[in-house]
């Protein structure tokens, strides 16, 4: 165990050297223009927020439901198919048919399906339908239409949120999908989640819908702006689909905050109409179900583009304008998990966790100088050679580094020392009874071996099922407790074999004291 | 470490006083429960820092008048620094830290700076708690497996056995101390486990060496000549491990605090265990040299 080859020798301090370079990287402050790789910090050390939302599929499903009525009855009537008693429940639709078998080609025909789209990727119908009682039926969808439309509303949401956060501009934000129904967000640095929140929080559904209290589509009583209860008609003149700009903007008159918004050709066109058609009468601007405004139609608005005023702060305006831009969220989104760490916090605990690095480091090197004399060096310079790899991984892995993660680190240094201790404690022994002083460091390694193996691939087994179950911070303990029992295994194997075999071979069998 | 120390002879103490405090945990743990964190229970945690003087009953009683449901303060690290956390409800609302925030500065007539602020829902705290709970099930179940391929069927049991052990007594007494568990407390016991492991599979290795060195002579002697053979060793790696973790300890800062308190409880208990508990139930078993005969070809690396 005590020879090295000389190409055995050259490739242990190649390796060596390569990953340890990339460790210098880290003190840089530049970054440089052959390799840029650093530890990225975790959010709990560089400040920032972490949020999981999640999408709420309800209210989708219910108005997708709903938006089937016209199709269904449509077909039915073109088909010559009597019903009765149709009626529109949450999730589904129910009705009395009398030609069922007629009802069931046409409803799951895959040719020009308005009504029932089949989905390719799914290999199913979008809609289902079960049998009630005395020619009954309940249509609703199937649970692949239910997955499609989840899916798509997450998707759509993950690049609204993305719209959004983009425009506050914070610095590189991490947007991910996560699972079926959930967006995670992180954003580093930030000082003020609670506005991001405000704004992630907002559906942001704009409607134009006319004050009338006699309406075919029939009705909501809103409260508005000023505190009057209004009528408004359910018919939607214009939604915010149609809008393609938004801004803050002074009112030069009155020095009031308002937002102007530009509309597409055909949002111009429906404007136009609607507010030609209704001189005279109010129009209420409705967001999310709340009335921002209502005021008079004066004269007919045709060139596309108006203004929204309703007694909004700067800020409001510009977070409106922002998030009319942006587009609706197809679904609400509810913060399920938040995490936010402000500057000062992360920079305590990047000095309390180097400090305790330090410390721990310099208390373990000490106590194997105590303990191994000699060899403790052997020991500590593996340590040090372990604790730049361990860096050099981490930064080539281009790991993000928590301060559980320092954690690890600290504990990797006081288990490190392990394998060789298991290695040295072996040599004592064989020294015992070996009379040769080189074979008995030979046994010793080779014996020891095994052991070394099997004590550091348990503790290898928890860090791998951390890092598989943990999240976030804990993720990152897992990491740097990983990759330090890779890197303890080569230095104690390697290096400081090699170390020990210089030392022994140099002392030409003399005596030699562990 | 020339004499040898009779560790077999105090097996049967050691077994009974282990039996004692591992039903005492259980019990702890059973009738009192653990402190549950906020990641686990759902909730909002909040760190914040005044240079105003303060108390805490006076954040209490402003976060009171609030109708939050249950409100904890409590000291935390340094002077002016303080940790509240506040009960899961269904009302709480996206707007709830500002809102706290707004209330304190005005109730209290100054300046709060929220250091931290955590917020996790019903719905993700039971996930968390639930995956937790896989994973340290799946940490033990593959260590179990580890030591059965590497060893005999009689090893993994007492591994295991050591290994229960030294999680339910760690969990006892953060349930006695009413300490905090979160998920930085569940890294330290799948931690733990990884390294009460480690140190359970030096001391047999050792066993199964001398087995085969000393056919003549019983289990009880082999496991008392292998614990002394790595004794040093022994101790040396869990006074550097402790070092460390002491270091991290004292200095790494409050969020560190219970992990670092986790893991110290966790390697006095693993290096115990590995002696105390894993050996004797190779005795148990009544383990010799046959048993590992039977599947020679395992041993050799």
């Amino acid at each position: 165990m005590l020879n090295f080859s000389k190409i055995n020798i050259f490739l242990i301090y190649l390796i060596f050297f390569l990953i340890s370079i990339f460790a210098t990287l880290n003190l840089q402050n530049k970054s440089n223009l052959f390799i840029d790789k650093k530890v990225n910090l975790g959010l709990d050390l560089q400040g920032g927020s972490y949020l999981l939302l999640e999408i709420n599929s309800d209210s989708l499903i219910e108005e997708k439901i709903q938006s089937k009525v016209i199709p269904i009855k449509k077909l039915l009537k073109k088909n010559n198919l009597n019903y009765s008693n149709f009626k529109i429940n949450d999730r589904s639709l129910s009705l009395k048919i009398d030609d069922k078998e007629k009802f069931e080609s046409l409803f799951f025909s895959k040719k020009d399906n308005l009504v029932n789209p089949y989905i390719d990727d799914y290999r199913s119908f979008e809609l289902e339908y079960s049998s009630l009682d005395n020619n009954f039926i309940e249509i609703l969808f199937s649970k692949y239409g239910l997955l499609s439309i989840n899916n798509s509303a997450l998707k759509q949401s993950i690049e609204i949120v993305r719209r959004r956060i983009d425009d506050v501009g914070t610095k590189e934000p991490t947007i991910l999908q996560r699972g079926e129904k959930r967006i995670l967000v992180e954003l580093p640095g930030l000082k003020d989640p609670e506005r991001i929140k405000k704004l992630l929080g907002k559906t942001a559904k704009l409607n134009f819908r006319l004050v009338s209290d006699n309406s075919e589509f029939g009705v909501d009583s809103l409260i508005s702006e000023t505190g009057e209860t209004l009528e408004i008609s359910k018919r939607i003149v214009m939604s915010g689909d149609n809008l393609i700009d938004a801004q803050p903007s002074i009112q030069n008159q009155r020095n009031e905050p308002t937002v102007s918004f530009t509309l597409d050709r055909i949002g111009a066109q429906k404007f136009g109409r609607a507010t030609t058609d209704n001189v005279g009468k109010r129009l209420a601007i409705v967001l999310d179900g709340k009335i921002i405004s209502a005021p008079n139609i004066n004269e007919p608005i045709t060139s596309g583009s108006g203004m929204i005023s309703g007694n909004f702060s700067f800020q409001e305006a510009t977070d409106l304008a922002l998030l009319l831009r942006s587009g609706a969220l197809p679904t609400p989104l509810n913060v399920v998990e938040e995490r936010t760490v402000g500057p000062d916090l992360g920079e305590d605990s990047i000095k309390s966790g180097v400090m305790s690095l330090i410390v721990g480091f310099v208390l373990v090197i000490l106590f194997m100088l105590y303990k191994y004399k000699i060899f403790g060096i052997v020991a500590n310079i593996a340590l040090i050679a372990n604790l730049l790899m361990l860096v050099g991984v981490l930064t080539i892995l281009e790991a993000t580094l928590t301060l559980p993660g320092i954690a690890g680190i600290i504990l990797t240094v006081g288990m490190a020392v392990d394998a060789n201790v298991l290695i040295f404690e072996r040599i004592k022994e064989e020294l015992k009874t070996e009379k040769s002083i080189i074979h008995a460091f030979d046994t010793g390694y080779s014996k020891a071996k095994i052991t070394v193996l099997d004590a550091n691939i348990t503790t290898l087994i928890a860090a791998i099922i951390l890092f598989a179950f943990g999240s976030g911070p804990v993720k990152g303990f897992a990491i740097t407790l990983g990759i330090g029992i890779v890197t303890t295994l080569f230095t104690a194997y390697f290096l400081a074999r090699h170390l020990t075999s210089i030392i022994v071979l140099r002392n030409n069998n003399k005596e030699i004291k562990i | 470490m020339a004499e040898s120390i009779n560790f077999v002879s105090n097996f049967k103490k050691a077994n009974i006083a282990s039996i004692t405090i591992f039903l005492l945990s259980i019990c702890i743990i059973i009738f009192k429960g653990l402190n549950y964190g906020i990641d686990f229970k759902g909730g909002t945690l909040i760190e914040l820092r005044t240079e105003a003087e303060i108390s805490a009953s006076s954040i209490r009683s402003s976060l009171n008048s609030m109708n939050l449901g249950d409100v904890n303060v409590k000291k935390f690290g340094q002077e002016g620094d303080y940790l509240i956390k506040v009960e899961q409800k269904e009302t709480n609302s996206n707007d709830l830290i500002p809102k706290i925030k707004k209330k304190l500065t005005d109730n209290l007539n100054a300046e709060v700076n929220f250091r931290r602020v955590e917020n996790v829902g019903p719905k993700v705290s039971s996930e968390l708690l639930e995956s937790s709970i896989i994973a340290i099930s799946l940490a033990l179940a593959a260590m179990l497996f580890y030591i059965w391929i590497r060893f005999e069927w009689q090893f993994s049991v007492g591994s295991i056995i050591a290994l229960f052990h030294d999680v339910v007594i760690t969990l006892g007494i953060f349930s006695a101390l009413s300490l905090e568990i979160n998920l930085s407390i569940i890294a330290a016991v799948l931690t733990i486990v990884g390294y009460s492991m480690n140190d359970t599979v030096v001391i047999y290795d050792r066993i199964r060496e001398n087995l085969f060195k000393y056919t003549k002579i019983s289990i009880s002697d082999v496991a008392n000549i292998s614990i002394n053979e790595t004794l040093t060793r022994t101790i040396i790696t869990s006074v550097t491990t402790l070092l460390a973790l002491v270091s991290i300890y004292i200095l790494g800062g409050e969020i560190l605090r219970g992990f670092s308190f986790a893991m110290i409880l966790g390697v006095i208990i693993g290096t115990y265990s590995s002696i105390f508990v894993a050996s004797p139930v190779l005795k148990f078993f009544k383990v010799s040299y046959k048993t590992l005969e039977k599947k020679d070809e395992k041993i050799v690396p």
